[in-house]
């Protein structure tokens, strides 16, 4: 690992204030997926910015919706009872990410900023236009069988890991985010993340020094039927094949309001729109959902090894709107 | 062909004092080139000079303080204080340093592994405020003012942690390397549980008094990768403490008061 400047901020404005002055400073808080990068020479930060400790930790319901700390733990999170209660997908999501250890060890605010990443960006002896900027991409004619099936480009085929994100952008959350001189911003979760385009470097629109103060998700009727559905190579702690978040507003026998959102198919969580689109105002029937997820899955532009998750998506989206529909 | 060593090394001069040094380091033919090979002859006294000095402190009895920061110059020295296993304790390290290394190389308290190093394996687990984590991610400046507990510290004085206990009298392990991460995870575990806290696989969220079936302890667990296999006697033993019914050994040499319980005065 390279050397770095270490220094813990007491507030907002200290961090900010610290990480915009300096080129090449990060902010951390939990550091799971930062120290890793780290030490394996991705991550080159000059100065690390220590935000856990600021007071940022709290869920709070407001209005009618519910706030969550960018530094509460991704377990408090899971477990706290204004989101079991009005967001059981989102518990579901984040329970069902990583291991207990990492849950206890992550923030809100990290797990979204964790880098959208793949073998090929950690292996520092391989081109990655992810890690270095025009050096080509490994993974597009390598082994591919984890990465993208939507909105890839020849730059980058990376898919964006977190489980939490797939379920906050089903739910429409909302990013607030704080900058240099106080500034603060709100960015819907669905524009947070980008797409790689011609510049894989960043992830998400966040301009240097911003951070992630809050999340806010409004309250809504999915509770008592939704479902987040994770499939992958064994039972737990590993990487999303393809996962889905799938909630349902049944009025009667139609479709009143539907959301879903994948994992594992894109460089950002992906919203099936197209999907939610053809649903709503449908009977929750098998029949339809099928219908629904082959529209979605028509998009779909598989790489050699990893054709499979196209079916595997399209029955995956099935299988999690039937479970949310029960 | 000519000895890459021997090369580089044996044509320089040495001086009588580092001859010397060589002979009370135990360096002859071999080894003795190996060793100037690593250190380049140059600076191989200053070496030699320390690895003698910690040889008769530890002879001695007396262990060195710190003998790493001592020694190196720290580039981005930090000082962190915190507890741990009770205790409280101050070290300068340079900010790089993660927790399991300040704990291994330290603070000799070696009983926390390195497996993978990246937080895929779960050796290196602690609890740290009350909560299980990984060391191997944590950087030890993040953990001023925390309370750390290892797997030195469960036990209190002679007597085993109850889960202790558990994994030996169930033989939870075979090579016993992700032993400590395992059971420091498992005792963390139980009092998850106890908060009411779910799992990905919980089906009665928030019943405190819920027992945790086989696959919700696997789910919890799944953070701690065993390559020898022990799973289902890791099950076992950590159902046991959680369940608080003891079940019958069925080894020989699990404790002497467990096997009596079961077979009464034939056995030990």
């Amino acid at each position: 690992m390279r050397p770095f400047k270490y220094q813990s901020a007491a507030t907002v404005k200290d961090a900010v204030g610290a990480v915009s002055k300096s080129e090449g400073s990060k902010f951390i808080a939990g550091g799971t997926n930062l120290v890793d990068l780290m030490k394996e020479d991705v991550e080159r930060p000059a100065a690390l910015i220590d935000v856990s400790r600021i007071d940022l930790k709290q869920v709070r319901s407001e209005g009618d919706s519910v706030v969550i700390g960018a530094m509460a733990k991704n377990t408090d999170t899971a477990n706290h009872p204004l989101v079991r209660m009005n967001f059981p997908l989102l518990s579901q999501a984040i329970f069902a990410g990583a291991s207990a250890q990492i849950r206890n060890m992550a923030t809100n605010g990290g797990n979204l900023m964790q880098r959208t990443r793949c073998v090929y960006f950690y292996d520092t002896s391989m081109p990655c236009n992810k890690r270095e900027r025009g050096s080509g991409c490994g993974a597009k004619e390598g082994l591919n069988r984890m990465h993208a099936i939507f909105g890839w480009s020849d730059e980058c085929v990376a898919v964006h890991p977190s489980d939490m994100c797939v379920a906050l952008a089903a739910l429409d959350a909302v990013v607030k985010v704080e900058g240099p001189e106080g500034k603060t911003r709100d960015v819907p979760f669905s524009a947070f993340h980008r797409l790689p385009g011609d510049d894989p470097t960043r992830d998400n629109e966040l301009k240097n020094g911003e951070l992630i103060t809050s999340i806010t998700i409004p309250k809504n009727k999915f509770a008592g039927n939704s479902y987040y559905l994770k499939v992958r190579d064994r039972a737990s702690y590993a990487f999303a094949l393809v996962s889905v978040a799938a909630a349902l507003e049944l009025d009667g026998e139609k479709i009143k309001d539907v959301r879903i959102a994948l994992g594992g198919v894109a460089h950002k969580p992906w919203r099936a729109r197209k999907a939610e689109d053809y649903l709503r105002g449908k009977a929750p029937k098998t029949e339809e959902f099928e219908k629904a997820a082959k529209l979605e899955l028509a998009d779909a532009r598989a790489l050699e090894h990893n054709a499979f998750k196209v079916p595997l998506a399209e029955r995956a989206i099935v299988r999690a709107l039937r479970q949310a529909s029960q | 062909m000519t000895d890459h060593f021997e090369d580089l090394h044996e044509a320089e001069e040495l001086t009588a004092d580092e001859e010397k040094l060589l002979d009370e380091l135990g360096l002859e033919g071999e080894s003795r080139r190996r060793f100037l090979g690593q250190v380049g002859a140059a600076g191989f006294s200053v070496f030699a000079m320390q690895l003698i000095a910690e040889r008769q402190a530890l002879a001695a009895g007396e262990v060195p303080i710190e003998p790493a920061a001592e020694r190196l110059p720290l580039e981005n020295s930090v000082k962190v204080a915190f507890n741990v296993n009770g205790e409280k304790r101050s070290v300068t390290v340079d900010s790089r340093t993660t927790l399991l290394d300040t704990l291994r190389e330290r603070l000799d308290l070696t009983g926390s592994k390195k497996g993978c190093d990246h937080g895929q394996c779960g050796a290196c687990t602690v609890i740290a405020d009350g909560r299980r984590v990984l060391s191997c991610l944590t950087l030890a400046v993040t953990c001023e003012g925390k309370d750390v507990t290892t797997i030195e510290g469960l036990a209190k004085g002679e007597t085993l942690h109850p889960m202790q206990d558990a994994f030996v009298k169930y033989d939870a392990f075979q090579c016993g390397y992700c032993t400590p991460g395992q059971i420091c995870s498992a005792v963390a575990l139980l009092d998850e549980a106890k908060r009411g806290e779910a799992s990905y696989v919980t089906e009665t969220t928030g019943n405190r008094s819920a027992k945790l079936s086989d696959d919700d302890i696997r789910e919890r667990m799944s953070g701690n990768i065993c390559r020898c296999g022990a799973y289902p006697n890791i099950l076992k033993a950590i159902k046991e403490v959680h369940r608080g019914e003891e079940t019958a050994a069925t080894w020989n040499f699990a404790k002497p008061g467990l096997l009596k319980k079961e077979v009464g005065d034939e056995t030990v």
